[in-house]
């Protein structure tokens, strides 16, 4: 699971309003060359939770200097979009669960998969 | 329906090798009216028209293998009505979609497509959903034209095939019908080959098609940006079921319809389900110089051109039949000598006169 994917996903327990960013606990992370897009990456910035970004790249020990705040102008400035292609694109969470801040619900990642089926009760 | 190509029905091969003559002659009895429907080959993953007929029918040999082979196709049903999806596609089933090189070819094509309706604009990357994503065949169409996905399926065979083949995108794995777990306008667009129709039986005790559906697509709608379609090759059993679907559509706020890929071929008939959500289309543009004189004008333009019948109060334009017959009236009261008024009063002659 890249970092992107995990930016996006939500809790979606039944009666969980906010279950938003899940917390990674990951075991087993991998770092892969991916091709850089930066038109790409300027696309998705303004989509992007920044903090819960930040806040998943610490968690998986990848934050690479990634500033706390986004930068103004970040079309422009590559240095900056090749540092947040490498936390959102390259680094992915092979092991590990995700766990709702809302629920505490968990949701175990293997081979990079997370699952994201509930039980009936929780549908 | 009558002028189906029965003969390619009967000479198909069977697929389903476990119905004896008895079970034949059974269904054969227990058939009295004619019906033709559409039937789904699991193996080819392609439609077959299959035909039901009383036994009696003289079209039909009553020779009991050509009856099998048309019962075959009746009983060879459709996927969804064979399993739950997640038992459905199992490892061996799962290997068909990247082994079988037609399965490929066939997936591929239809993402083809799917990806053309989604009219994305042309040379931006965009943030898709490919929802029921299997092994990834869809995705790939989608990496190829330089588009980033994320895929979420249930069936954790296909996924780890998905996996062996080393797809781009990224992997959930999910149920279409308990919603999609992605935060409110994430995606750009969202396809999905052959997996709608899966929402529509009720695998479990506790599902209720209907309801699935109207999770998915609001679920869904939240999850796009306005202004993104999303659409969905699917393979509908009925004029019902796809009821069923455009109505839990329309309620979570899509708007949009069916296309019909080569309506009137019965092989490569394709259904597609185009919803958008939201306002599809272009930004309108600023205005600038080109068009800045197209504003009000603060002065009423000057017209050379003469009205010509503007001093005609109330009188009937010259050499009318209205003008003659009040010309007529007027000659009347005058107490002089005037012809009747007829049909021919008025009237022009032809042009040989």
């Amino acid at each position: 699971m890249k970092l992107l994917t995990h930016n996006m996903l939500t809790s979606h327990v039944k009666g969980v309003t906010k279950g938003y960013p899940l917390l990674i606990k990951a075991t087993e992370v991998k770092v892969s060359e991916v091709e850089f897009n930066p038109q790409f990456v300027s696309r998705m910035i303004p989509k992007l939770e920044w903090s819960a970004l930040v806040q998943a790249a610490e968690e998986v020990g990848h934050l690479n200097d990634l500033p706390t705040e986004l930068l103004p102008d970040y079309e422009n400035n590559e240095e900056f979009l090749r540092k947040v292609h490498r936390v959102l694109l390259e680094v992915e969470v092979l092991e590990g669960s995700l766990r709702c801040p809302e629920s505490g619900r968990e949701f175990p990642i293997s081979r990079g998969i997370p699952n994201m089926l509930l039980n009936e009760d929780e549908a | 329906m009558s002028a189906l190509p029965l003969k390619n029905i009967l000479t198909r091969p069977l697929l389903c090798p476990k119905v004896t003559l008895k079970a034949a002659q059974k269904w054969r009895t227990s058939n009295s009216s004619a019906s033709v429907s559409q039937g789904y080959d699991v193996t080819s993953r392609t439609h077959v028209f299959v035909v039901r007929r009383a036994a009696a029918s003289p079209q039909f040999s009553t020779s009991a293998g050509e009856i099998l082979k048309v019962k075959m196709s009746s009983s060879c049903r459709r996927p969804e009505h064979m399993a739950p999806p997640e038992v459905f596609y199992n490892e061996a089933e799962a290997k068909k979609y990247s082994q079988n090189s037609r399965m490929i070819e066939i997936q591929s094509q239809m993402s083809e497509r799917a990806l053309e309706l989604l009219s994305l604009p042309e040379g931006h990357p965009c943030f898709l959903l490919d929802v029921g994503c299997g092994s990834g065949l869809s995705g790939d169409h989608l990496t190829e034209e330089g588009h980033c996905w994320v895929g979420i399926d249930i069936s954790t065979a296909m996924l780890d095939v998905a996996l062996d083949r080393e797809v781009e995108g990224d992997l959930v794995l999910g149920d279409m019908g308990q919603g999609m777990p992605f935060r409110p306008g994430t995606f750009d667009g969202c396809i999905s080959i052959s997996a709608l129709q899966w929402l529509c039986n009720a695998d479990k005790k506790t599902h209720s098609p209907p309801k699935r559906l109207y999770t998915f697509f609001s679920t869904l709608y939240s999850s796009l940006t306005r202004g993104a379609r999303a659409v969905f090759q699917i393979y509908p059993e009925n004029s019902e079921q796809l009821e069923l679907i455009t109505a839990q559509a329309m309620k979570a706020g899509f708007t949009g319809g069916m296309v019909v890929d080569y309506p009137n071929s019965t092989k490569a008939k394709k259904f597609f389900l185009c919803l958008f959500a939201g306002v599809s289309g272009v930004l309108p543009k600023g205005l600038d110089s080109d068009t800045a004189d197209r504003g009000v004008p603060n002065q009423v333009q000057f017209s050379g051109q003469r009205s010509r019948f503007k001093n005609m109060k109330g009188k009937s334009v010259k050499k009318t039949r209205d003008w003659i017959l009040e010309k007529k009236e007027r000659r009347r009261r005058q107490g002089r000598e005037v012809r009747a008024d007829t049909k021919y009063t008025g009237r022009q002659r032809k042009p040989r006169f």
